[in-house]
């Protein structure tokens, strides 16, 4: 009975932390990008500003919840819905603690590379809903850029998987005790950041949803909680591939002991959390065929070339 | 385990059958999502995770989206609604409910015969499915790693630019061709 009642409380603590530092998020990009853009963030409202994701989230419930007449309803609903799912979901499988997670499946990563191509739907099918045609052209771009970037993620990871010898992320921190993986897979990580980057479809990979092109791309229909979700989806992403990066390439939570590893954990996520923001603050964003043919001419031979000599230098020795 | 092979299963027919009966292109393909989904998870209950987890990433993650980009490429439209209920009315039914009956007689045949079997739970790791595949099925790796290969070239050619065909006049005079450009 109490390992049902800690599964259940680790459950709902994983829920509820992701719920909050999402919005929060909100506040914590806008304060960091103003602290690059040489201006205050938001600081009005609250001490340094923290109210500020309070009247946000007011603002967006009490929005006039409008569906347009010429969308497909259902599949307007729920393509928002597809996203925050699919990114709460692979929540599940990041060890947050030594035996802290919500489930030791056998086949971890490979459960977060299935819930982060189901992720694609989101803008697939909120584009195709809206029933507008530059909603459309922002859905297609964003699938492609999508599914082209998903292909090297999986294999980027490739390499840790070789090394550790297991799919299960429990397994991927402890064979970290003596060396993090950064160490001899650089690459891969380079490669995943970069890939995690345009799933998330965040800054510079935002083609998608960016506010000077294609009106909003394939949010351009949505508002009220729905953009919401869509918002709070992306924050959600950008988390969730931090604490990846932390798990599989930074030693998860591992760290010396005069903080508990839960801290070393989070402390890590926040680091690589400021480091996308600094990226949304400082980079240009690239042309769109620019952005596919760096997937698919560069990063996917350098992470197969990866894949090949990490495989060669386990053989040989 | 079983609660979960024949929920699963309810769920994998029921999506099934409304895939085949939707008239919204998009709505059927999504249905067809779910079925893919509950396939997944009959694969996971029965010992097979790795297959499980391939199925959602590469059938419902990849190719599903593919599908589905190329039907909101083609933006069927209110013409495409009234042919789909043309072609669900009844008498559309007969020539493949008929072959469906041929199945469904062989399937009971089969089934009366085989004596019920013990559920092994023996679960496949990932690793035995590489081991496996690369040396007692090596040749089918190899056979379908040139079947895709034919794919991605079939794929290049068709996806390479026409030759641009230039008027007969800018053929020649490549350099001042901005002087006459405008006349055309």
């Amino acid at each position: 009975m109490s390992e049902t009642l800690y599964y259940i409380i680790v459950v709902f603590g994983v829920v509820t932390l992701m719920m909050t530092i999402a919005p929060g998020l909100i506040w914590f990009e806008r304060r960091l990008l103003a602290l690059w853009q040489d201006r205050y963030g938001p600081n009005r409202v609250g001490p340094f500003g923290l109210m500020q994701v309070l009247a946000d989230m007011i603002k967006i419930f009490f929005k006039e919840d409008w569906i347009p007449p010429f969308a497909d309803k259902k599949v307007f609903v729920l393509a928002p819905a597809i996203v925050v799912v699919t990114a709460l979901m692979s929540f599940a499988i990041v060890p947050f603690a030594p035996g802290i997670s919500v489930s030791n499946l056998n086949i971890g990563l490979l459960f977060f590379l299935g819930m982060s191509s189901l992720g694609a739907y989101s803008v697939v099918l909120g584009g195709w809903a809206s029933n507008n045609k530059y909603s459309l052209l922002g859905s297609l771009r964003a699938a492609a850029q999508m599914l082209s970037y998903e292909v090297f993620m999986g294999l980027s990871l490739m390499g840790v998987v070789m090394l550790t010898g297991s799919f299960n992320m429990n397994d991927i921190v402890l064979a970290q005790k003596n060396r993090w993986f950064i160490i001899p897979q650089f690459i891969g990580f380079v490669i995943f950041m970069i890939a995690g980057l345009a799933e998330t479809h965040r800054l510079p990979f935002d083609i998608p949803e960016a506010e000077s092109e294609l009106i909003a791309g394939y949010h351009s229909e949505y508002s009220g909680m729905k953009f919401g979700m869509f918002f709070v989806g992306e924050y959600l992403g950008i988390t969730l591939i931090s604490s990846l990066i932390v798990t599989l390439f930074f030693g998860g939570w591992f760290g010396p002991s005069f903080l508990p590893p839960v801290v070393w954990f989070f402390l890590k996520t926040f680091i690589f959390v400021s480091l996308f923001i600094l990226l949304r603050a400082s980079l240009p964003r690239p042309r769109y065929d620019q952005l596919l043919s760096y997937g698919w001419k560069l990063l996917l031979p350098l992470s197969l070339l990866n894949l090949l000599i990490t495989g060669a230098i386990i053989l040989s020795g | 385990m079983l609660t979960i092979f024949y929920l699963s299963a309810v769920v994998a027919v029921v999506s099934t059958m409304m895939v085949i009966t939707r008239k919204e292109a998009v709505h059927a393909l999504l249905y067809l999502i779910v079925s893919l989904l509950a396939i997944s998870i009959i694969f996971f209950a029965l010992g097979a995770p790795f297959i499980a987890a391939l199925e959602v990433i590469i059938y419902a993650g990849a190719i599903m989206v593919l599908f589905i980009f190329v039907v909101m490429m083609l933006n069927l439209g209110r013409e495409s609604i009234q042919q789909e209920r043309q072609l669900l009315k009844p008498r559309m039914w007969f020539g493949p409910v008929i072959l469906t009956l041929i199945l469904i007689v062989e399937f009971i045949i089969l089934f009366s015969k085989i004596r019920g079997q013990n559920y092994h739970a023996l679960s496949i790791s990932p690793k035995v499915v590489g081991v496996s595949l690369f040396s007692t099925y090596l040749l089918g790796v190899e056979l379908s790693a040139m079947l895709l290969m034919a794919g991605i070239v079939g794929a290049y050619y068709l996806g390479k630019g026409k030759k641009r065909i230039m008027h007969r006049y800018l053929a020649n005079t490549g350099s001042d061709s901005k002087a006459k450009g405008e006349t055309k």
